[in-house]
């Protein structure tokens, strides 16, 4: 009886073994990481082993798979920042009209009606999105432009930026909503109607948190794979002009995962080269965007 | 000028810019419509092409040269099973991860790198985990290119989405609960256990079914490991055939998903293959959609039914 308030030694014990466990769980997360990074370094490091830094960061050729092989990335790299670009001027647009519609103009109801139906938007697999490239919205495209090739960054571009539509309006639209709301009655109070106080008041209070959505969304159409993979083509030409043929840096991945090339060759090294490129992109552009967006969020 | 004029020139001024509102709410409403339209154009489209395909041969049948005799048998089966391995790694280890960020995670140097690449392995491109795979488990772990292997794979990729789920509906419940609990005299695991899991179940399921969904539909890191795009057997089942298969042997076998047999049949230049890649394509919309709309629909009666 003297003992019942002494610590008990067995629950304590477990309470301390779960909260181990769980612990674990969450470091996973950084093993994860460390697991990325050294995979993508230790397979491209046998690459480089065999090809020089410089010429792959310099030479304008990618023919891994030739007998006359040549190991320059560009041609990958361009194509796509040249279908991001796409995506972009497609979802900037219409991704911030929305943003501030929601946010500044529309109805309790539209909002809770419209919004579930942009997350659909979101939620459709990008294979299918693929197929919308290449037989819908391509031949629509050859309708208005006469000669377009079946495969062209274009039609790809224009649908990974339907896609990252709903990303970049609910990021962007979150930054407006964090803009106080004595802001916008000290603007309707000097007589401003609604669309002035949205496009002269919130929006640019908003502008960081805005601005880190395009980075985002630009970020999420740089690692985009299935869409350009089926659409966009497969030759890796060196070319900035978005009505041609080019293969991006995930459509290699995907041509060369899908043909049968040998473990530790050297095509198998290329793509682990490819994908440190495709990492290191987004990782730039992904720390910029969440350094952007912490920085809005201390302002308030 | 006379005041009259004045006025009249202030209330032109002030419906040019009412005007203006109003153009601007119409072109929002457009832009927003044009998401709704493409999402029903798409599937309207899909559904058009893919229809004369759908029966239920469609689903019995395996992958065959021949375009009007070619199903999706071992496609979703696959999927099925892949996304079953998925399931059972991705949501414990997601859920003790957000728990232990919400509920015991220390403010200090650790927590915040834990913090700071959970939020960038959100945004890591999913083709990239196809490349950790092909290099971790395909080959260093030796497991080849099977089921366990792409259930690992979509496992540690929707892990993210699991965890920041489960974290947003964990700290929706007040602190006053864990404190009435604790005034009783419960331990911390106590505490989550019997009350802070039981009162989240709502937001942490939605956040599983958004997170399956979104694996379902993965196409990329699978095909990176080298799943094979034409199989026409299925995963032995455990204990069946002769010899007899062991309890877990499907989970070592080759295995292709829905997105993949829907990738293969499109890349095919004969056009009565393009149909089954309609048709493959409603059956997947149908099922991310459908799980989409139940984890919206939860979050929705949710968010109706409890006040705290």
């Amino acid at each position: 009886m003297k003992n019942s308030l002494h610590k008990n030694p067995w629950r304590h014990a477990r309470e301390r073994l779960i909260e181990a466990v769980l612990f674990l769980a969450a470091f996973s997360a950084v093993l994860i990481t460390v697991a990325i990074v050294a995979i993508l370094f230790y397979e491209s490091l046998t690459f480089f082993k065999h090809v020089s830094i410089v010429e792959f960061l310099t030479s304008t050729v990618w023919t891994p798979l030739f007998e006359d092989a040549h190991y320059g990335v560009l041609p990958l790299v361009a194509g796509t920042l040249v279908t991001s670009a796409v995506a972009l001027l497609v979802a900037i647009p219409i991704g911030t009209i929305i943003a501030i519609y929601l946010s500044e103009f529309a109805p309790h109801k539209v909002r809770e009606i419209v919004k579930p139906f942009l997350e659909l938007l979101a939620g459709v697999p990008t294979v299918v999105y693929g197929y919308f490239a290449l037989l819908i919205v391509t031949p629509m495209l050859q309708m208005v432009m006469p000669g377009l090739n079946g495969f062209n960054m274009l039609g790809p571009g224009i649908v990974i930026g339907i896609m990252i539509v709903p990303y970049v309006s609910s990021v962007s639209e979150d930054a407006m909503r964090a803009v106080p709301m004595s802001l916008r009655e000290g603007s309707y109070a000097m007589g401003a109607t609604r669309f002035q106080t949205a496009l002269k008041v919130v929006t640019p209070s908003a502008i960081s948190g805005i601005a880190a959505a395009y980075i985002l969304g630009m970020s999420r159409a740089i690692g985009e794979t299935m869409v350009v993979a089926i659409a966009a083509g497969q030759q890796p030409t060196f070319t900035w002009d978005p009505r041609d043929s080019a293969a991006t840096i995930t459509a290699y991945i995907v041509q060369v995962a899908l043909g049968d090339l040998p473990h530790g060759s050297i095509g198998y090294q290329s793509i682990f080269a490819a994908g440190l490129v495709l990492f290191l992109m987004t990782l730039a552009f992904n720390v910029l965007g969440q350094m952007i967006r912490a920085r809005y969020r201390e302002h308030y | 000028m006379s005041e009259p004029q004045k006025v009249k020139q202030i209330r032109a001024l002030i419906r040019r810019l009412k005007f203006n509102d109003y153009i601007f709410s119409l072109v929002g409403l457009v832009c927003m419509m044009l998401g709704v339209i493409t999402l029903l154009g798409l599937f309207i489209n899909l559904l058009m092409d893919g229809l004369e395909r759908l029966n239920y041969d469609f689903f019995t049948s395996f992958p065959s040269r021949r375009a009007a005799q070619a199903g999706i048998l071992s496609a979703w089966v696959g999927s099925v099973l892949v996304m079953l391995v998925t399931a059972l790694i991705a949501i414990p280890l997601g859920v003790a991860a957000a728990i232990y960020m919400e509920e015991y995670a220390p403010k200090n140097l650790l927590t915040t790198i834990i913090e700071i690449n959970i939020s960038n392995l959100a945004g890591v491109p999913s083709i990239i985990y196809g490349l950790l795979a092909l290099g971790l488990f395909v080959y260093q772990l030796d497991l080849g290119q099977s089921i366990l292997s792409a259930g690992l794979t979509l496992a540690l990729l929707i892990l993210p989405i699991i965890i920041v789920a489960t974290r947003e509906s964990l700290r929706t419940i007040p602190r006053e609960i864990r404190e009435a609990a604790y005034a009783l005299g419960a331990t911390r695991w106590q505490v989550v256990s019997d009350h802070v899991i039981p009162y989240s179940k709502g937001g942490i399921l939605t956040g599983v079914i958004i997170g399956l969904a979104r694996a379902i539909g993965e196409t990329a890191p699978i095909i990176t490991i080298g799943a094979l795009t034409f199989i026409a057997f299925l995963p032995p089942a455990p204990f069946s055939g002769d010899p007899p298969a062991g309890m877990f042997d499907w989970m070592f076998a080759p295995f292709t998903v829905l997105p993949i047999q829907m990738f293969n049949w499109v890349s095919r230049p004969e056009e009565a293959f393009l149909i089954n890649a309609a048709a493959a394509g409603v059956v997947i919309i149908v099922m991310t959609l459908a799980m989409n709309a139940v984890a919206i629909y939860l979050r929705y009666r949710i968010r109706k039914n409890i006040k705290w």
